[in-house]
């Protein structure tokens, strides 16, 4: 009954480094086809708004939410969500750092955070406390007041540079 | 106090590695096979009579599952303190957003246009909004008279004291809505069949206040009834009652289809229709002495509940118990009122009330220093309650608690004086003003008076075939700890390895009820029950003859196997009891209303922008003694985390309201504090046990709620010389008090 | 999310000649470039178009071209873009600042200057450098291309000179502002991710305590984004003293129409614009007598 417009069409995108091929509606959300037809569910939904970072991936490097992209504008470029963050070594620092310093209490914006984080280590590997504030500033956390996930970026920061 | 082998040490978080890596699973993450979406057509009038429903053009309405109030199988209601709230409403609305009808359809994105297509045409009632609208019982729309609960206590003889007073301080304050704003939306997954009844998975604090809620909506026994709390992502007390709601929808379309139903609500919806902290107003009329002594005062607090009863009565509790602060009344009259207006129910939010008192007597203290012509630190210190006093309840304060040292400490930490001077020559010329705000208070932890042998917490610690143990609760881990700090309470009681610990995922159909996660309890009560049940679980091997008294790690392993080996996996269960000498009267509400209490002084640093009218908070100083610290990190992360939510109640989070609907329902224009808006928050704990809680801990979780707004506002007035008397406090309202008072700011001398 | 993902299509031509061609053809699809706003009225279930096309990283859109006289920014360049380059960090830094507070990293990676200009927020905090930049902006369709200057571009709210079938391809900024005080400040409900409640960029040239060129926009408090083109003249020839600081202030605040929304007060806008002025005036002070 309701007019429809679209009709899927064929996606294909590099994720986690491995090439997939999604059928979908050009304007389902990359957020979308990430959770339900690749089954990553690792990236989450908060706001749906572009507020909150919970969403949050890197899209041929940059670090976007991906609840503002349609999967039409994803065609060909290589995302990266928090699954295969979690895969790589060269992030294992982030991730014991996390853990170590208290920067997840309930996990729901985690995933987002470390992808924001990451993303800020890559193009700033010593940032300071200003440079960690401001690429965090995108990424909500309700539950830390943010302190713990500063000094856990920067205890990242320091045992990478030791390293 | 120094650790034990792993209470009081950084003990890593028990699913902390699924958080980082993206692996823990939260409801909306989850999904079965011939599963349904379901959604909620919701009232857009604030009271009135449903007239007709219509079904609108444009939607294939046979494709869809309709329920309404006259599907539900028991009682139409979301069962809690009183029966009053209907799961759906049925013939009467009395809030927007309040739930009509519920629909299902396999595809999700089929509901919004389906709920968009139902209209229904209401016959509009008059509605209350405020708390003096309710109180002037023009409309009565609750009740007999509006009102949900009242309370009174009295202690001395205060009608004595006005005419002994050399200063009469009188002040009226006001707390807004907060919303808890968890980055994780409410969600649940129902299920339902003849033979087992109703099943649901979902995002939740209280496993079995959804499980008693939906025994009364299906009219089921308990067995019939089964809840699963799924990772649940932040909950602040906004997912400990209203669960139970979307629980009962999700059920009765899983009901009513025969297939499972996933109710996943977006921002707007979990923002415009959930409960929220509730708004307050205090009035304080305290009768001082010239050298600045409380002699006695009266104290009036109301709340706004909402449309419906629900935990009105508990918060106004405990608002009511918390209004006299950290501070000796000699005498007091403290009348409270929880009043029923026409918004969605407001409901629990970490402090559950005592924000809303303290705010009023923390900035009254301030205004009761500057009648008198003491400092801010000098009114609190000559008042502060001291070991062998008693609170407004009559409670004797029994531990060695020396509030003026703790508020010294802060004070030192904070550099308090050296920095007021400082802003005193510096405020003089410029476009910013700084100032300096104390906070001093504290938090009772747990159940109010009797309310934990009502509770009569069980809890449940099992021996397993590999030789480790698991612990069964349904205390539920919502960000703060619980998991982790159970299984170090209980791998310490017996002397284990933390990693040979693990707990059950809270399901009704496999761990005792616990009570709820709420009231700063879990650590200190059923944390208590833990160690007992743990220790119980030992006994159990050492009477069998497999175990001495005195083991080791490995020893206790080879007898918890041979033992299952034989017997299959055993539990030991430890029921709570009171303590002797807890005594309370609940018609008087007097004696003693908690079985702890933490105390805390905190200091802000304030920098108001003449230019924007803007606040920013440069610094803020948490000083508590919290009965013992179980683990410094997570301690230390409920701290900035609730100092922040506080920043965010005193500077930025209003609900802007028309009609009792919330306007601004999406992140965009709901402020909460960002990375770029948090100052440094510098924790430190004290410690002085607590022989009713385990390895003599407090609670903690919602203490940092009650300090920063009105050590924020403290601060404000310290730096402009204007007294502020509500949150949230926004530059827009800076800027009006300001053009109000030019001279005030202006002048050098200021009101120091 | 509240809209139906079915009921839309989404065409990605590869060139910006296709893009145009296809515009012309169906001047009622809408063009999206990142999609932060396009995506959040899609999200809310409030985005009246059901077609849409597809501009984002169209290569002769993103690119940032530094002519001798003139700055052209490609309509499609990012945020991030716009902070990286060079020549824009340096002789445009109210642009690059602009840019630096529009939402966090990840809103920055994917909005464009010529997204934000054809949505036409009055409060988009990244217009008001454009507008004392003194931008031209290029707008090209199947029918060629024609220059507008960017003060003429904003007719109402949300009305502007585009055609149906016009597409925005850069914002040219002329290089003659090295030398001048650049001041810009955004008022927000936080210090990041906030929509503005107002929001100003400036510059002045001031020499031998005379004002030889001062230009001054404005975001938030206006239907557009607005220049205060009788502050200006009432500022221009006149030697920088409190009486002319005072006057100035009056006349900006008269220029202005701002209202009570959502997020702020008419009032509180009013009194923040005076505020805002007069602290840019101070700069601007402060800098000819070298007391910056």
């Amino acid at each position: 009954m309701t007019t429809k417009h679209g009709a899927k069409r064929e996606f294909s995108l590099t994720v986690n480094g491995e090439p997939k091929t999604v059928r979908a509606y050009p304007m389902e959300r990359l957020l979308d086809v990430l959770r339900q037809d690749l089954g990553l569910t690792g990236t989450k939904e908060g706001c749906g708004e572009g507020e909150c970072g919970a969403c949050s991936v890197l899209m041929d490097g940059a670090l976007v939410d991906s609840c503002l992209i349609p999967v039409a504008q994803a065609e060909g470029a290589r995302v990266v969500t928090i699954e295969g963050v979690a895969r790589d070594a060269r992030f294992r620092a982030l991730r014991e750092a996390f853990l170590e310093c208290g920067g997840a209490q309930c996990g729901i914006c985690t995933p987002g955070m470390i992808l924001a984080a990451a993303h800020l280590l890559e193009k700033k590997p010593k940032p300071t406390l200003a440079e960690i504030r401001e690429g965090l500033s995108g990424n909500l956390c309700r539950c830390t007041g943010y302190i713990q996930i500063f000094e856990a970026v920067a205890e990242a920061a320091r045992r990478s540079a030791a390293s | 106090m120094k650790p034990d082998r792993i209470v009081g040490t950084a003990t890593p978080r028990k699913e902390g590695r699924d958080k980082v890596t993206g692996r823990a699973r939260y409801i909306d993450d989850l999904s079965f096979p011939h599963m349904l979406y379901g959604a909620t057509v919701r009232s857009r009038i604030p009271r009135g009579k449903i007239k007709k429903i219509n079904f609108g053009p444009g939607i294939a309405w046979s494709e869809y599952v309709v329920v309404s109030a006259k599907d539900i199988p028991g009682k139409n209601c979301i069962a809690l303190i009183e029966n009053d709230q209907p799961c759906l409403a049925d013939g009467a609305v009395n809030h927007p957003e309040e739930p009509i009808l519920l629909l299902a359809h396999p595809d999700r994105h089929a509901l919004p246009k389906a709920v968009a297509a139902v209209w229904i045409e209401y016959e509009a009632l008059p509605a209350v909004f405020t708390i003096e609208e309710s109180e002037r019982k023009s409309e009565i729309i609750w009740g007999a008279d509006n009102t949900f609960k009242s309370f009174l206590i009295e202690k001395g003889d205060v009608d004595g004291v006005w005419a002994k007073a050399d200063y009469i301080v009188e002040g009226e304050y006001f707390t807004g809505a907060q919303e808890q704003l968890y980055i994780e939306t409410n969600g649940m997954i129902a299920a339902f069949d003849a033979e087992r009844g109703v099943t649901v998975w979902g995002s939740l604090q209280c496993p079995y206040y959804v499980h008693k809620a939906l025994g009364a909506l299906f009219g089921l026994p308990e067995t019939k009834v089964r809840v699963v709390q799924t990772e649940t992502g932040g909950a602040f007390g906004g997912k400990e009652e209203y669960p139970s709601m979307i629980a009962g929808h999700a059920a009765l379309l899983a009901m009513k289809s025969g297939q499972p139903v996933k109710i996943i609500y977006d921002r707007a919806e979990d923002m415009a229709a959930t409960t929220k902290r509730h708004p307050s107003r205090t009035r304080h009329r305290t009768a001082v002495s010239k050298d600045g002594k409380i002699l006695g005062g009266e104290i009036e607090f109301a709340i706004d509940g909402g449309a419906y009863l629900t935990l009105s009565p508990v918060v106004l509790s405990r608002g009511t118990i918390h209004a006299g602060g950290p501070y000796y009344w000699p005498s007091v009259r403290i009348r409270t009122n929880a009043v029923a207006t026409n918004a969605p129910p407001h409901g629990a939010f970490r402090g559950f009330g005592a924000p809303q008192s303290l705010f009023a007597i923390e900035r009254h203290m301030d205004r009761i220093a500057r009648a008198v012509g003491l400092s801010p630190a000098e009114i609190r210190r000559r008042n502060f309650l001291k070991p062998g006093q008693t609170t407004t309840t009559g409670q004797i304060v029994r531990e060695p608690i020396d509030l003026g040292k703790l508020m010294d400490r802060a004070l030192q930490v904070a550099d308090y004086d050296a920095k007021r001077q400082r802003f005193a020559k510096e405020n003089l010329s410029g476009g910013r003003k700084k100032g300096m705000g104390i906070a001093a208070f504290l938090h009772g932890a747990g159940f109010t008076g009797s309310g934990e042998r009502y509770l009569s917490s069980v809890v449940g610690v099992e021996g397993r075939a590999d030789g480790g143990v698991r612990v069964l609760v349904s205390s539920t881990e919502i960000g703060q700890g619980t998991n982790t700090v159970l299984c170090q309470i209980a791998a310490e009681a017996l002397g284990l390895p933390y990693e040979d610990v693990t707990i059950a995922q809270p399901d009704t159909s496999d761990v005792p009820n616990s009570g709820p996660t709420v009231a700063s309890r879990t650590t200190m009560v059923v944390g208590k029950l833990v160690a007992s049940a743990a220790l119980g679980l030992k006994q159990t091997l050492v009477r069998a003859g497999m175990l001495g008294e005195i083991c080791s790690a490995e020893e206790f392993r080879a007898a918890c196997r041979k033992y299952v080996a034989a017997h299959g996996e055993f539990r030991s269960l430890a029921r709570y009891e009171q303590p002797e000498g807890i005594f309370w009267d609940d018609q008087k509400y007097r004696g003693e209303a908690y079985a702890a209490f933490a105390w805390a002084v905190y200091v802000a640093e304030v920098t108001v922008d003449l230019t924007t009218y803007g606040v920013s908070v440069d610094d803020f100083v948490a000083v508590q003694e919290v009965g013992r610290v179980m683990n410094p990190v997570l301690a230390r992360g409920q701290i900035a985390g609730g100092v922040a939510q506080g920043i965010g109640f005193a500077l930025y989070e209003k609900v802007e309201w028309r009609d009792g609907r919330m306007q601004n329902s999406q992140m965009t224009n709901y402020i909460m504090p960002t990375s770029a808006d948090v100052p440094p928050i510098r924790v430190y704990f004290e410690e002085l046990g607590n022989e009713h809680g385990a390895f003599g801990a407090k609670g903690i979780g919602e203490l940092p709620m009650d300090g920063p707004a009105p050590a924020i506002v403290n601060a404000i007035e310290d730096a402009l010389g204007i007294p502020f008397d509500k949150v949230p406090l926004l530059p827009e309202d800076i800027f009006e008090a300001i053009n109000a008072h030019p001279e005030i700011v202006h002048s050098p001398a200021g009101a120091r | 999310m509240r809209s139906d993902p079915a009921e839309y299509e989404l065409v990605a031509p590869a060139s910006l000649q296709a893009a145009v061609t296809l515009l012309a053809e169906n001047p009622t699809w809408l063009p999206i470039a990142g999609g932060t706003d396009v995506m959040v009225q899609f999200a809310a279930g409030t985005l009246a178009a059901r077609k849409l096309l597809s501009i984002w990283n169209l290569p002769e859109l993103r690119r940032i071209e530094a002519q001798p006289d003139e700055l052209r920014i490609g309509a499609g360049c990012t945020y991030t873009d716009l902070r990286g380059h060079e020549v824009v960090a340096r002789e445009f830094p109210l642009l690059a600042r602009a840019a630096s507070w529009t939402g966090g990293i990840a809103n920055q990676n994917r909005g464009t200057l010529g997204g934000n200009i054809v949505n036409a927020s009055p409060a988009a905090d990244s217009l008001p450098a454009p507008l004392v930049y003194e931008a031209e902006l290029i707008l090209v369709s199947a029918r060629g291309e024609r220059r507008v200057a960017y003060r003429e571009f904003h007719t109402d709210y949300k009305k502007m000179n585009l055609a149906a079938d016009e597409l925005i391809r850069a914002i040219c900024v002329p290089r003659r502002f090295v030398g001048y005080v650049h001041y810009a400040r955004k008022v927000g409900a936080r210090n990041a991710q906030a929509i503005s409640k107002v929001c100003i960029a400036a510059l002045g040239r001031i020499e031998k305590a005379e004002i030889k060129d001062v230009r001054i926009a404005l975001g938030s408090v206006a239907p557009t984004p607005i220049r205060l083109v009788e502050t200006e003249r009432a500022l221009i020839g006149k030697r920088l003293d409190p009486r002319v600081m005072a006057l100035a202030r009056k006349a900006a605040t008269a220029e202005t129409r701002p209202i009570d929304d959502i997020r702020s007060t008419a009032r509180y806008r009013a009194a923040v614009v005076s505020n805002l002025v007069g602290e840019f005036l101070e700069r601007l002070g402060a800098a000819a007598t070298g007391h910056e």
